[in-house]
C-alpha cells in the first residue's frame, strides 16, 4: 500500500512538474475522502485515515481579503501576479551599489561562503556543465530559470539587513539591473510587468523534473 | 550556575536578549568565554546579519565542578528547574556565527535514535525569528473552499498525531562526496541529519477543514522568517503524510526548528519542511520559488538540472568506531550506526569490515519505522589488524545504497545535493581510525 502511493506521488510530481493537469490518488476534499486510498500513512494505527476522519471542526476564522493580499506576494513562472511599477537597469545599477554591494560585491561576484554570486556568465559555465564541475559559479544569469523570480525572490528577502523594504518600482529596477548584468536584457532596458513576464532565462529548459523513483536502480 | 555546554548557545542567541547586567545566571567565566561582549556599555554583534568576530572563537574548555574523591562522603547538588548535561558530557553543534548556514549534529556523540531537541542540525537562511505564538497565524488559501486563518490555539485543537522522522537537509555529505579527508568525523560528514519525535496535525486534517477545490494540485508553504521561505510542494504529498507540527521531543518546537509552527514531510529534503510556517496556498502549479530552482537542485552530467528531487535517497553510516576515536583494545566491540530512506523503512543494513570484500548483516536495534533514523550493530571481533569499516543500507523499494564511484558516473562531482554514497572508516593498526570517503 505505502509503495504505490510513493509511486502515485512521484508521477503526481513529474506530471505537474511538466505542466499537465493533476492527476494521481487525489480526491476531492469536498467530497467525502475515502481513507483507505489516502492515508496510508496512518493506517498503521487505529485511527485509519488520520483522527478525526470524516468530520469537520469549523476551527479558524475567514481572513479579510486585505489580510490575505498582505501576504499573498508570490509571483510565479508565468508572472501573473507581478504588481504595477517600473525600473531601468540604471535605476537598479545604483540601488545595486546602495543596498547590495555591501553582500553580494561590486560586481556581483559574492562574498564565499556566505553570500552568494549573483553576476557573472563564466564562459566555462556555458552550456549548462555544472555536474561536471563544482567549481563552476552560478549566478542568475546561467542557473536561474524564470526571470519573474527574480522579482519575487528580491521583493520577499532582500536585501538581507533590511527585508521588505524596497518599493515595486525598485524591485523592478534591480531586477533589471540583475538581468542586464547577467546579459539577458539590454543595459537599456525598462522593466515592467508586461516586459519582464516576456524574459526569456538562459537554461529554463534545462530544469527537468525528478526521474528518481526507488527500488534498485541508481539515478 | 556556569552551564559549559550553552556556551555556544549563548553565542549564537544573539548577546542583545542577555545583557550582562540583567543576567545572573552569566558568570565571569562566561565573559570570558567569548560568548558577550561588552565595549563601553555598548554590546557588540547585534545587528542583524552582522556577526562580531568573537562569535566566531571556538568554545573555551568545559567549566567543571569540584569533583570530590569520593561522591559517597558528600551531599550532593539540589533539584533544579531545568536540567543540563553533566560537565563531563559537551556536544555540540558546530555554529559559523552567521545567520545563514549550517550548524551541524555531532553523531557521534549520539547513541539510540532520537537526537536531543538542542541538537538538532540547524539551516538557515535568513536567521532564526523570534515569534510570540499569541501573535502567529497560519493562512491557508488559495483554491480552497473556505479560505481560514487558524491560530496556534486553533490548531491546538484539532486531533494530534505523534510520529517519529528524520530531516536531512538534501545538502547533507556534500563536502565528503566532492573531497573526502582522513579527518572528517561523522558529525562533519553526515552531521545535517537528526531524529526526532514530533506532534502535530495531519495536513489531511486543515485540507479537509478548508475545503480543497478538484484543481488544487500544489501549494506553496511559506515561512515566517526574513526571507518568507518559500516551497512548492504537490497536494498528494498532504494527503498522505504531512504534517503541521508544534512539538518536538514532548516540548514545544525550539525556535531554530520553527517555533511555533512547521511542515514536516516525512522522507523528504530538510528545506521543504518549512520553518515558522505561515501560510499555505493551493494552486495548480509549482511556483519555481529561487529556492526551488536556482537552489536545491541536482546538476547532472546530461546538461540538465533535476528538479523537485525531495525524497531523499536510502542512506546510512557508521558513528563508531569512527574519527576521532581510537580503538583501544582488540576484541568484541560494536559496529554501530544509523541509516534511514525517504521512501519507507529500512529493511536491512549490512556491514563490512574488509572494505566490501564481504558483507555481512547487521542487527536493527528497535523497530525500523518508515522515514525514521534506525539505528544498527554488528559485533566485530578486532584482530589489531588494519581494516576498513562500511556500511550499507537497503529500504524497503529494494534500493541500495550505492557507491561514491556509482553516484560520481549517474550524478557528477559537482552536483549540489543528495549525496547518500556508502562511507567508511580505516581502522589503523594503532586503533586510530580515519574516513575514507572514496568507496
Amino acid at each position: 500500500m505505502r509503495a504505490c502511493l510513493s509511486l502515485g506521488s512521484a508521477a503526481l510530481v513529474l506530471a505537474c512538474a511538466r505542466g499537465e493537469p493533476a492527476r494521481g490518488p487525489i480526491v476531492s476534499a469536498t467530497g467525502p475522502v475515502t481513507a483507505a486510498t489516502t492515508f496510508a500513512s496512518y493506517d498503521a494505527g487505529a485511527a485509519a485515515g488520520g483522527p478525526g476522519v470524516g468530520r469537520r471542526y469549523g476551527f479558524g476564522r475567514t481572513p479579510t481579503r486585505a489580510e490575505v493580499a498582505t501576504w499573498n506576494t508570490d509571483v510565479g513562472p508565468d508572472g501573473g501576479e507581478l504588481p504595477p511599477g517600473r525600473g531601468t537597469v540604471a535605476q537598479g545599477a545604483a540601488l545595486y551599489q546602495a543596498k547590495c554591494a555591501m553582500c553580494h560585491n561590486k560586481n556581483g561576484e559574492g562574498m564565499a561562503p556566505v553570500y552568494p554570486a549573483v553576476i557573472g556568465r563564466d564562459p566555462k559555465a556555458e552550456g549548462f556543465h555544472f555536474a561536471a564541475d563544482p567549481k563552476l559559479v552560478k549566478t542568475i544569469g546561467n542557473y536561474w530559470p524564470h526571470a519573474t523570480t527574480v522579482f519575487d525572490y528580491v521583493r520577499r528577502a532582500m536585501p538581507y539587513n533590511a527585508p521588505g523594504s524596497l518599493s515595486n518600482d525598485q524591485v523592478y529596477a534591480l531586477t533589471a539591473f540583475l538581468l542586464a548584468a547577467n546579459k539577458v536584457i539590454p543595459a537599456d532596458a525598462t522593466l515592467d510587468a508586461t516586459a519582464l513576464r516576456t524574459v526569456k532565462m538562459p537554461y529554463a529548459d534545462r530544469f527537468v523534473p525528478d526521474n528518481r523513483h526507488g527500488g534498485p536502480e541508481v539515478r | 550556575m556556569s552551564r559549559a555546554s550553552d556556551d555556544q548557545d549563548v553565542a549564537l542567541a544573539g548577546a542583545s536578549e542577555r545583557l550582562p547586567d540583567e543576567s545572573p545566571g552569566l558568570t565571569r567565566r562566561d565573559l570570558i568565554a567569548g560568548a558577550v561582549s561588552v565595549v563601553g556599555g555598548a554590546v557588540l554583534g547585534t545587528l542583524p546579519g552582522i556577526v562580531g568576530a568573537q562569535d566566531r572563537q571556538p568554545a573555551a574548555p568545559p567549566w567543571r565542578p569540584p569533583v570530590p574523591s569520593d561522591p559517597t562522603r558528600v551531599t550532593g547538588a539540589p533539584t533544579t528547574a531545568v536540567g543540563v548535561r553533566s560537565p563531563f558530557e559537551t556536544p555540540t553543534r558546530t555554529p559559523t556565527g552567521e545567520t545563514t548556514g549550517n550548524s551541524l549534529t555531532p553523531l557521534q556523540n549520539l547513541t539510540g535514535t532520537v537526537t536531543p531537541s538542542d541538537l538538532h542540525f540547524e539551516r538557515h537562511h535568513a536567521g532564526v525569528p523570534t515569534i510570540d505564538p499569541a501573535r502567529h497565524a497560519l493562512l491557508v488559501h488559495g483554491l480552497v473552499d473556505r479560505p481560514t486563518t487558524f491560530s496556534l490555539d486553533d490548531i491546538q485543537r484539532f486531533p494530534q498525531v505523534t510520529r517519529t522522522h528524520f530531516i536531512e537537509c538534501s545538502g547533507n555529505g556534500r563536502a565528503a562526496y566532492r573531497e573526502p579527508k582522513p579527518d572528517m568525523t561523522p558529525q562533519k560528514a553526515s552531521g545535517l541529519t537528526a531524529n526526532t519525535e514530533w506532534t502535530g496535525v495531519p495536513l489531511a486534517t486543515l485540507f479537509r477543514e478548508v475545503g480543497l477545490r478538484r484543481e488544487a494540485a500544489w501549494f506553496l508553504a511559506e515561512g515566517a522568517d526574513a526571507c518568507r521561505m518559500t516551497r512548492s510542494v504537490p497536494v498528494a504529498k498532504g494527503w498522505d503524510d504531512a504534517l503541521v507540527v508544534w512539538s518536538q521531543n514532548g516540548e514545544p518546537l525550539r525556535p531554530e526548528q520553527g517555533y511555533p509552527l512547521r511542515l514536516l514531510l516525512p522522507g523528504w529534503e530538510g528545506n521543504i519542511n518549512v520553518k515558522w510556517l505561515r501560510r499555505i496556498e493551493l494552486g495548480t502549479h509549482p511556483w519555481m520559488t529561487r529556492w526551488e530552482t536556482s537552489k536545491y537542485t541536482d546538476p547532472l552530467p546530461n546538461g540538465t538540472a533535476r528538479m523537485f528531487s525531495m525524497e531523499l535517497d536510502a542512506k546510512s553510516v557508521i558513528t563508531s568506531p569512527a574519527y576521532p576515536e581510537v580503538v583501544k583494545a582488540k576484541g568484541w566491540r560494536p559496529i554501530t550506526g544509523l541509516a534511514w530512506s525517504g521512501r519507507g523503512r529500512v529493511t536491512k543494513v549490512e556491514v563490512s569490515t574488509d572494505a566490501g570484500d564481504t558483507w555481512h548483516d547487521a542487527d536493527l536495534l528497535g523497530p525500523s519505522l518508515p522515514k525514521a533514523h534506525v539505528r544498527f550493530q554488528y559485533m566485530w571481533n578486532w584482530d589489531g589488524g588494519e581494516a576498513c569499516l562500511l556500511s550499507r543500507v537497503t529500504d524497503e523499494t529494494g534500493y541500495v545504497q550505492p557507491a561514491r564511484r556509482q553516484l560520481l558516473e549517474v550524478r557528477g562531482i559537482g552536483t549540489d545535493f543528495h549525496f547518500n554514497p556508502i562511507v567508511g572508516w580505516r581502522v589503523q593498526s594503532d586503533g586510530r581510525v580515519m574516513f575514507d570517503g572514496e568507496t
